[in-house]
Order: C-alpha cells, then structure tokens, then sequence
C-alpha cells in the first residue's frame, strides 16, 4: 500500500500532459488553465487512469487532448451531461468538465442549471472570456451589453451578461470559487479544493483571450484577491455575489454541503428469470 | 390467420377504465388457452377522455387485427365517434350500447351493422358495487364463448386488496352481464382449448418487450427523458435496472439523455435511450458523435404521427428517413426495426449485441402500435448472441495505444477508463489512429472508411429479414414490409395462402446498412412486389429504390397513421396479381 502511495507521488505535473501541441493563440489564458489543471492532478496524486476530463466545443474545450488522462470531446454544449452519465456508471472516476462561457452557458445553459441541482461529484471549470474565440469574436453570454467589437452585433448585444456564480448558486451547486489564469499556482490549488469537494464543483476561471478582446490583458491588474473567505451559508453567498463586479478572485466563495446524487449500481440477487415471471400468465 | 378468431372493441369515457377492462379480458382469455392482441386508441386529454380497446382472440398466435370487428361494446357514447375510423364495422358486426344513455351516434352506422340494447348501468346498479365495464365483460365473455372460470381467478387476483366484498361484486355484476348474454344477438364464438402448460404463456406490451430485450442485451445505464409513447419503455426499466444492478436517470431533456448514455458507454457500460420523433430530432447531433468516437448506444424510437409533435398518442412510420439519414456527415450506423410486439424484444437485445460489437449507435425503431399493444403470446425463447465489446486491457510494449487503429474490421479494441496505460481522448472532431484531432484529407478517407466498414462487413446472418413464404410456396409475388405493419401482411399471406396462393412476405429487420445481395436472393424468382409501409411519403419505399433492385413490377401500398394498413387491401393486391 505505501509502495503504492509513493508511486503515485511521482507523477509530476508534466506527466499529466500529452505531446499535443495546443491550437491555442500565443498569450491565451487557457494554457496557464491547462498548467494549473495539470498541476492539481499532481497535487491530488490521481493515477491518469483514474481521471477523465470531458468538454463541448469550443477553444477550451480542447483541453482533454492535451492531457494524458482519459478525455472525452464531445458535441457544443453537451459535456456535463456526459460527465453526469460517465460519472455515474463509473462512480470511483475522477471526473472533470472544462468548458467556456459560450458552451456552458448559452448552448449548454439548460444542462448547467441541470448539473447544478442534480448535483453530481464532478468539477467544472469553465474558462470565462466573454467572448466566442473560435468562431472569431462573437459576444457570449457573459459579455458586455455595449460591447461594440462583434460584426454580428455591431451595435454591442444591448443584453445584461449572464451571472454564472449567482445561477449557479440558485441552481444548487456545491461549492463555488472564482479564479484567476493569472495565477496558475493559486488557481491549481482551487482545483484541488473543487475536486476534493462532493458534489458539483463550479470553477469560473477568468482566461483573457487575447485575440479578439485584447484589452483583457488588463485583467491581470483588475483582478483583486478577494477579501473574505468562503461562507456555507446560501443567503450570505448569494448577496455577495449579487453585488460583486465580478473581478474578486482566488478564493472559494461558497461550500455546501448537500449530499451528491448517487444512484447506486448495487449487486443484487434480482435475476433476469424474476423480471420474466412477471410476465407469465 | 387460419384459426378462428373474434375481434372486438370496447369504448367509453373517462372512469369507464375500457383499458382495465381489456387487460382483464386478456387474462382471462389466457387462463382459457386463447391467444389474443389488444391495441388501444385514446384521446389527447390528460386523464378521463375517451379511449377504445380494441382486442382480437384467437386458438392461434395472432400478427395482426382484422380488418373489421365483429363486436363493438360502447359502455358509452361520449366521443366515441372520434374513434370510428379506426374500428370499422361491418353489416354483419353487432353494436351494443346501453339503451339508457340514447342512440348509437352517426358516424358508427355507415355500414349499417346490427344493433342491440344492453341495459349495462341498470344492472350494474342493482348490485351493490357493481359497475357497468363489469356488466360489459360478462356480455362479452358470454357471447364469445369465454367461460365464467377463467375470469374468476382473475378478477380475484386482481382485487386481492380491495377485499372480498369487492371480488364478489365484480363477478357479480360479470355473471349478470354473462346471462345477459343469451338475449343478445349472435358473435363468432372461439371453441375451448386447452390451457396452457404453466408458463408457456406470456402477457407483455411492445414497450415492456423493448425494455427486457434491453436488459437481456446487457444495458445496465438508461437516460430518461418521458415522451409519448416511449415513456411505457422508461417506466419499465426504471425498478427492473434496479433488480439487476443497473440504474436509470431521468434527465432533463433529450439532449442530456442521448450524451449520459454517450458518457456512460464510454466508461464501459452498456448503455440505452427510449424516445419518440421529437426526442430522436433532438438527439441526432449526438448521435453523429457517437458515430465519429465509436462510442457504443442503443436508441429506442417508438414512432408516432408526425410531424412535429403530430398526433402523440397514435401510430406512424415515418420517421424511417430520420433514423436512416438524419445525420449531417457521412455517418455509417446502424438501423433495425421490432415487426411484432414479441420482436421488440429480439429486435432490441439484438440492437445491444449490434451496437456493442460494432461499437457504433443503433437505432432501434418500434411504433406506438407495437408499443403500447397487450399480447397474449407463447414464451419468447431464450436469446444469447455471442461476441460483445471488444476492449482493449493492455498497453503494447513500447507502442502508443492506437484507439481508432485502422483493423481489417474496422472495429477496435476500446479501451475503457480505468485502465493503465491506455488513456486516450475519445473525439467528434476528425482524427488519426490514435484519436488525435486531424484535418488532413487522409486521416478523414482512412477512418471514414473504418467506419464504414465496420457496419459493412459485419455478419448480420439471417436476421436482417423474417421471410415467409405461402404454403404452396413463395411464387412469383413477394410482399416487401417492415415494422408493425408486418402483422397485416402475415395475416394478407396467411389468407392467400388458404385460397391456395403462392407468394412470399419479406420484412426487412435491418434497415441500415442495406443487404442488396440479401434481398436479391430473397427475390429469386419473384416478379411482382407489393411494398407495404404506413407513411405519407412512402420512405420505405424510395429507400429500397434507392438500395436494392426492385422487381420491374413493383407497387407501393402507404398511407400515413394513424390507420393501419388491414391485411384485407394488401390480400386485394396479392388477388389482383393472381387473376
């Protein structure tokens, strides 16, 4: 057994990664998320057999390729209920979603509530930068109502961004924290918080995408640690959430304590020759 | 069919419960040794609402309805008229009303069929706890020859817990309505049998069919969204999964469930989705990535009218052309269709095998004729279909794990999480052997022909057809069909045949990929086809145009739901040929 232990503990961050080279533009937030995320593996010590990591479409969702842990990449908007399936036919896997603003809260926006309330053992990290990077610049749902820098919205959305952390809470998930990609150390320890947490872990991850908005490379002198620590209480979570602008990061806002949803697979005597008597005449 | 046989219908309104009724008909009828069909119509109201059972028995297993009935039991007029399409009568058919609630209505009189008063809400109400449907039963049983035995071990079994007092009311009013009986005017009567040996004798739907074959098949993992008339499938499998260690969850739309069972069949677990039209449109795209990861899912689609939500609670098939070219790609997989509700349980065991061998999505296609019909039928037998998942358990020395390594094939060893060494990323987007994304024009030839040739060169034998011939042997005429509405060509075939007719009936149970060389030495010989589907545009039809070659004198019988096609107007097809 300890054999075993100090086996596990060789793995380096490094060993979590695949010889893929990412598509990603030079300068994109989402190779420190992918450091981080590799990192956090590290930390928690979990064979790469142990681990899947699933995602949608879009620039962050191809994550899973570049790792070398089990990884699943799907359709636009559909990891999480594929991470919900793979996680409860396979309940002792370590299941990761990583996703964007545009996949989980627009196309995939029904199946985020849905993963919140069902509050499945899973982690979701999604890399937020308010906009559609692989389609060339389209406003998602958490951009700015005034944003101006869509051909397909030239006169900005006129729309209220959505509040991810505030849904997400309603929604029922289990923890909640707010990252920044400017800090992978800080970021790979959140992580390992969110993973170690039962039930649906909720990661928003600011990852400026330097391509198509690059005035948020001045993000890494917005962001502020936040001042307070994680409350367990709801209420208190929700009216923080309501009023914060969205750059307070680095800690964990909120832990609850709901018991995940697990349907047990349970070994039972039942037979298939039972089911069929109940047909006999 | 052969056999004697009387086909009935019992209608009513809400609280008349004429769909208990039927099923306790059923039984009885099998405690009697008789076989028996009984499908059923109902409005589109929530609860209450009008609703018919339309039942056959027979002394032989039974494919189909008839393309009358002898006997219609309206316990009353409410609606009924709305159903009156769908339960022709005849000069010769006997209709029974309750005198006290007024005249049959118009539309049930076109052929003017005997009439007869049947005073069931008086004398239910002379019994304490007596009720009219009770009355109707006993009539019914009396007049077809149903002996008072075989209802009463029923109707005790079944109101065990109301008490006593409850069971003798029943029979009661069932032994008022039986002496009722001989006033009334005369229906075919069935000749007694013999029981059957114990066992021997199976009371299942389509949909509960669906689900054992399912769960035979080894699916341990259901998504669940409800939709009618699929929901019957999900509700089954819901407590059954949990008898055998499996589980099912409901999700929160069909997108969620198509992915779950992508998720949980990539980790290993067998698994499958119920739906209709509707849920089958959502879930395409997903069921193209399951194409493109070989990833291993079943899709139950129990068909009704569309399109668009259609008419939900009845009968159709059309959705033929979705389940065969619904995908946007070139999308190699696999289609199979239940011609019969005992064959929705082979169908979809059989669709599990497919699926799991050739680790890529089948899509498995009922109708909500065959799902929602009650059939007295003999003992399905024991299925075991050899070959499953092949995985892969090991690393090759020194090499990288080649998930989507081009084989002879075409199928590879999946590995399944867990497994050291062996990690891999399962991909929608296009990729090399070793699942890593690739545009190059010679990954996507070489894995597009992969996977093509796993459904290709894979050994259907001879489940692709049910072929029949006549008695006298298959002729020159063949009847070419699928789905629910093989049962009226098997009855066609079977009444052809007793007028000494040759042709042969072949019902095709693969309907993707096609068996062009199947299909040509099934036609050996034949000159005329007849091509019977229920569909508005004739899909089956242009699909067997488009894949097989067809006898030079082929026609096509296709209506849309919700009326099937009798086996009267395929059998007037097969005797014009003859003459």
């Amino acid at each position: 057994m300890e054999a075993a232990v100090a086996e596990k503990r060789k793995l380096a961050a490094k060993d979590y990664k695949s010889d893929i080279k990412p598509i990603w533009c030079p300068g994109c937030g989402d190779y420190s998320v992918l450091n981080a995320l590799t990192r956090a593996l590290a930390e928690l010590a979990l064979r790469p057999e142990e681990v899947a990591v699933v995602s949608g479409i879009g620039c962050s969702s191809r994550i899973p390729a570049y790792t070398s842990v089990y990884g699943f990449h799907g359709v636009h908007g559909r990891a999480l209920p594929v991470a919900t399936g793979l996680k409860l036919a396979r309940p002792e896997l370590t299941v990761l979603v990583t996703s964007g603003d545009g996949d989980g809260f627009s196309i995939g926006g029904n199946h985020f509530l849905h993963a919140c309330r069902r509050n499945v053992d899973i982690t979701y990290i999604v890399m937020d930068n308010q906009v559609y990077g692989m389609t060339k610049g389209q406003a998602s749902p958490t951009t700015a109502p005034d944003w101006e820098g869509s051909k397909l919205t030239p006169e900005g959305t006129g729309i209220n961004p959505f509040q991810p952390l505030v849904v997400g809470l309603a929604s029922g998930a289990n923890f909640i924290a707010r990252v920044s990609a400017s800090d992978p150390i800080n970021m790979a320890k959140i992580i390992v918080e969110a993973v170690r947490h039962p039930g649906f872990s909720l990661v928003q991850i600011l990852s400026p995408c330097v391509t198509f908005r690059p005035e948020q490379q001045e993000w890494r002198d917005i962001v502020r640690t936040a001042v307070v620590d994680y409350t367990d209480d709801a209420a208190r979570a929700a009216r923080r959430l309501m009023t914060d602008d969205g750059f307070n990061v680095g800690k964990v806002l909120y832990k609850g304590s709901r018991p995940p949803f697990k349907p047990e697979f349970e070994v039972t005597d039942g037979s298939i020759a039972e089911l069929e008597a109940s047909f006999v005449i | 069919m052969a056999a004697p046989s009387v086909s009935l219908v019992i209608a009513g309104s809400g609280g008349a419960g004429v769909v208990t009724a039927g099923s306790l008909l059923l039984e009885a009828a099998a405690n009697a040794g008789w076989y028996a069909l009984m499908t059923r119509s109902a409005g589109p109201q929530i609860r209450g609402g009008e609703a018919a059972a339309m039942i056959r028995f027979a002394t032989e297993p039974i494919a189909s309805h008839d393309d009358s009935f002898h006997l219609l039991v309206a316990i009353d007029w409410e609606n009924i008229s709305r159903f009156a399409a769908e339960i022709p009568l005849m000069a010769n058919s006997l209709l029974i009303g309750d005198p006290a609630l007024g005249e049959a209505p118009a539309a049930l009189l076109c052929n003017s069929p005997r009439q007869a008063g049947l005073a069931m809400s008086e004398i239910a109400s002379a019994i304490e706890g007596g009720r009219s449907n009770m009355v109707a039963l006993g009539a019914i049983a009396g007049m077809i020859g149903l002996p008072v035995a075989a209802m009463e071990s029923v109707v005790s079994r079944q109101l065990r817990r109301k008490g006593q007092a409850a069971i003798d009311a029943s029979m009661a009013a069932f032994n008022a309505g039986f002496a009722a009986a001989t006033g009334l005017p005369a229906v075919p009567r069935l000749p007694g049998v013999d029981a059957a040996p114990n066992g021997e004798r199976w009371s299942i739907t389509g949909n509960e069919a669906t689900g054992l074959g399912a769960i035979r098949g080894g699916v341990r993992f259901v998504a669940a969204y409800p939709i009618t008339p699929a929901t019957e499938v999900l509700e089954w499998l819901a407590p059954s999964l949990a008898k055998v260690g499996g589980v099912l969850v409901q999700a929160e739309d069909e997108l969620a469930s198509i992915n779950q069972i992508i998720g949980a069949s990539y980790g290993g677990v067998p698994a499958l989705t119920a739906t209709s039209g509707p849920g089958l449109s959502l879930m395409i795209e997903s069921i193209g990535l399951a194409v493109a990861a070989e990833v291993p899912v079943v899709v139950v689609d129990v068909m009704r009218v569309g399109p668009s939500t259609g008419i939900a609670t009845k009968s159709e098939q059309s959705d033929l052309n979705i389940a065969v070219y619904g995908m946007h790609g070139d999308a190699p997989h696999v289609v199979v269709a239940a011609n019969s509700v005992a064959d929705c349980l082979f169908t979809t065991q059989w669709a599990v095998h497919l699926a799991e061998s050739m680790q890529t999505p089948t899509l498995v296609l009922t109708d909500q004729l065959l799902g929602q019909s009650r059939a007295i039928l003999p003992r399905p037998a024991e299925l075991a279909f050899i070959g499953q998942r092949q995985t892969a358990v090991v690393a090759e020395e020194g090499q990288r794990y080649q998930r989507y390594a081009l084989t002879g094939s075409g199928v590879s060893p999946m590995a399944i999480p867990g497994t050291p060494g062996l990690a891999y990323t399962a991909d929608g987007l296009e990729h090399n052997e070793l699942g890593t994304p690739s545009s190059q024009a010679s990954d996507h030839q070489a894995q597009m022909d992969k996977r093509l040739r796993k459904v290709a060169r894979f050994d259907y034998g001879s489940h692709w057809a049910d072929i029949v011939d006549a008695e006298a042997g298959g002729g020159n005429i063949a009847i070419i069909t699928w789905g629910s509405s093989t049962g009226p060509a098997r009855e066609a075939l079977d009444r052809f045949s007793a007028m000494g007719g040759k042709a042969r009936l072949i019902s095709l149970r693969l309907i993707a990929p096609a068996q062009p060389d199947k299909l040509a030495a099934a036609l050996a010989g034949i000159e005329r086809a007849l091509v019977v589907e229920q569909s508005h545009g004739g899909q089956f039809h242009r699909m067997l145009r488009a894949f097989y070659d067809l006898p030079r004198e082929t026609l096509a019988l296709h209506q849309p739901g919700p009326l099937p096609i009798g086996p009267g107007r395929i059998l007037d097809q097969l005797n014009a040929w003859r003459t």
